[in-house]
């Protein structure tokens, strides 16, 4: 037990002290706290430059439009334009204008426009449609003997709420967090299989292909050293996760007051359940030990670097499928492929959780969805011992699925 | 003392190692050696607890052997592999630390160490910076650091300068004298001639010749004749009990079937002539290694 840890410590620290490790570290704080200035940044950027001014030529009675326009105009400035139509075109050209807008009136007697801008591509010409839209409707109602209140009342949006029947059920505010924090933790364990799962994977070829392992081997035995090196890799993730975590709170406290709630809302930290956090941390850790666990017994039976990324590309891509089913289940928690898929090991850290970030899901079903993966987790513990064992031996070209199998034949004839 | 009885390991249908049973005594040298493929190796690795013997019981100090005594082992591998981005001095105090070595001393013995071999200065070095012959060095010393009872060096001199190798030997017979049981395991004869009392030479996972070394050149019927003359030795060729005939710079040697065939010899070279040189010597480890391992070996 004292050489699990002395490797464990060995590992962890000889990876935090890595130029690597620090300088990632370091960005990733950047970025956090960068992004609790992203508001400030935007309007700074916005809060530069006035509403644009666009060109008016009023074709329609007593400039009637224009009036109707340019006293409800938001985000831009109508202004009549003196002159003929090219001369304005000529002035949008000129970049005087943002556009030219000409108004006329249709046959049946309502508004009608032509918008001419450098590009098709315009958020001006959109907010000119919606405004004149709706003179429009006023004015067609008027035509047909409408009242204004009538008008009113059909614009009103119809009052619609939603009220959950069972108990477990999210509550909106919930909803909204978890959203958030399930779209986080699904996206950091991904991240994190393929960061230090690879990580694990290469540590254990480097050893082999320096020849130093038979050293190691010789010295302490192989798969307590093999769980050392997976616990002291995690323990970094961890302490990663750590960082971001103090980063984060140290943001908050700084900046939560200036920013308002909506912005806190949007990270989804604030509403969260400490019980939904709990199963954060638990997924976290269990997809962790899954994923590393595969990847040790695979980095185990190939000794060149080359073939480390081969071998470990399946795994890559079951994360991946896991990725992107969350994503999918994001918006349809409650569908079928999800349910299932919630079950099965390789899935469960990430759509077990979103399951129950978005959805009341009963205490038993989450229960046994955990025991299917700790049992997978044991089973394939077991199964990368024995491939380490033989693994960590053989010395061969390519990073074949024979190589399994030979690994597992050799670590027959290993002392246990 | 370490002790193998009946040892036996198989990998499927193929027997590496065949009943072989050795005894190591305290202190000594012990020479292994075999051609490639006789299943030293493998051997080893049973020793150092890496792979499980099929049949037989390895014990180390009348206890059977496991992880517990690995502090007590040290192990050269014939491929060498260090931990190329470390430094020299990381490297050795992790290794000793994983045998069971408090960090003070580690920094203390290796001190010692590096100064012996005259290379103070890369302590603080990588290891990938260093040349050959000097992380051979400190492969040396990461196997003997942690002052192990029982040592395995598999080819330790090969690629060393012959100012290295003399240096490492003389480490090697100061271990034996403080009392360390060395298996020493080498294709360089005479290396083994020179520090190893006891040997066995390997043969398809058995051991063909084992025991004191004085006593298997005695007991090894053929011996050799070296002959200096001034004029054609061909002829003896066609003496009887001449096994083998080689051509030298002065005249010729023999390789006799035993020691009563020197005196045929003689009285033939008598008759043709004056003989300047005639010398009758024991046969040389080679030669055994040669006779006893050959076939698979040449």
């Amino acid at each position: 037990m004292r050489k699990f840890w002395i490797v464990f410590l060995h590992t962890y620290l000889s990876r935090v002290k890595t130029k690597g490790y620090i300088i990632s570290s370091a960005i990733f704080l950047l970025i956090i706290c960068g992004i609790f200035y992203v508001p400030d940044i935007i309007e700074r950027f916005s809060g530069d430059s006035e509403d644009p001014v666009v060109a008016v030529i009023d074709e329609t009675e007593n400039q009637q439009l224009y009036e109707a326009l340019s006293t409800s105009a938001d985000g831009y400035q109508p202004m009549l334009f003196d002159g003929n139509e090219e001369e304005a075109k000529q002035a949008v050209e000129n970049e005087e204008y943002e556009g030219l807008l000409v108004l006329s009136q249709s046959e049946q007697n309502l508004p009608q426009a032509v918008f001419y801008g450098m590009q098709l591509m315009n958020s001006t010409s959109d907010d000119i449609e919606a405004q004149l839209q709706q003179i429009k409707v006023a004015q067609a109602a008027t035509q047909a003997g409408v009242d204004e209140a009538t008008i009113q009342e059909i614009y009103t949006p119809v009052s619609f709420e939603r009220e959950a029947l069972d108990k477990e059920a999210k509550t909106e505010e919930e909803l909204a967090g978890s959203y958030g924090l399930v779209y986080i933790l699904v996206f950091a364990l991904y991240m994190s299989v393929i960061v230090y799962g690879m990580m694990i994977a290469t540590d254990i070829t480097n050893e082999k292909s320096s020849r130093v392992m038979e050293i190691l081997i010789s010295s302490s035995s192989p798969v307590g050293q093999m769980f050392a090196k997976i616990l002291a890799i995690g323990m970094m993730g961890l302490t990663q996760v750590a960082l971001i975590t103090v980063a984060v709170y140290t943001m908050i406290q700084i900046r939560g007051e200036e920013l308002g709630g909506g912005f806190i809302d949007f990270i989804g930290i604030a509403n969260a359940s400490p019980v939904t956090l709990t199963f954060a941390l638990i997924f976290f850790i269990l997809g962790y030990f899954l994923y590393a666990t595969i990847c040790a017994g695979l980095g185990s039976v190939v000794s060149r670097m080359e073939d480390v990324q081969q071998l470990v590309s399946p795994v890559i891509f079951l994360v991946m499928g896991a990725f992107f089913l969350s994503i999918y289940g994001l918006s349809s928690p409650d569908s079928p492929i999800i349910v299932v898929a919630s079950y099965i090991p390789f899935f469960t850290p990430m759509i077990m959780f979103l399951r129950i970030g978005m959805l009341g899901v009963p205490a038993w079903e989450i229960a046994l969805s955990i025991a299917i993966l700790v049992a997978a987790i044991l089973l394939i513990a077991w199964v990368a011992a024995k491939v380490y064992r033989g693994g960590v031996l053989m010395y061969g070209k390519g990073g074949s699925f024979k190589q399994l199998k030979e690994a597992l034949k050799l670590s027959g004839n290993i002392k246990k | 003392m370490l002790e193998l009885k009946d040892v036996t390991k198989r990998f499927g249908s193929h027997t590496a190692v065949d009943q072989l049973t050795l005894s190591i005594p305290e202190g000594e040298i012990f020479g292994f050696l075999g051609a490639n493929g006789a299943g030293k190796t493998t051997t080893f690795r049973m020793i150092l607890n890496l792979l499980e013997n099929t049949e037989g019981e390895i014990f180390w100090q009348g206890k059977k052997i496991t992880y517990d005594q690995s502090n007590e082992i040290g192990y050269l591998p014939e491929e060498r592999g260090l931990y190329p981005k470390l430094t020299v001095k990381d490297q050795l105090v992790y290794l000793a630390k994983l045998r069971g070595m408090a960090k003070a001393d580690s920094v203390k013995a290796l001190k010692r160490w590096l100064e012996r071999f005259n290379i103070t200065e890369y302590e603080n070095k990588k290891v990938e910076e260093l040349s050959k012959g000097n992380q051979q060095k400190i492969q040396f010393i990461s196997a003997v650091l942690h002052n192990p009872r029982l040592l395995i060096l598999d080819e330790p001199f090969s690629g060393l300068d012959p100012v290295n190798v003399e240096m490492l030997k003389q480490a090697v017979i100061e271990l034996k004298q403080a009392g360390t049981s060395i298996i020493f395991s080498s294709h360089r004869m005479e290396h083994v001639e020179e520090l190893c009392r006891f040997l066995c030479i390997m043969k398809h996972g058995s051991p063909v010749v084992e025991g004191d070394l004085v006593e298997i050149k005695r007991s090894f019927r053929k011996k050799n004749i070296i002959i200096a003359a001034d004029y054609d030795l061909t002829f003896l060729k066609e003496t009887a009990g001449v096994v083998k005939y080689q051509e030298t710079q002065q005249g010729c040697k023999l390789q006799i079937a035993s020691s009563e065939d020197a005196e045929t010899v003689w009285r033939q070279l008598t008759e043709k002539g004056f003989v300047r040189k005639f010398e009758v010597e024991e046969p040389t480890l080679n030669d055994i290694f040669i006779e006893k391992a050959g076939e698979s070996y040449a």
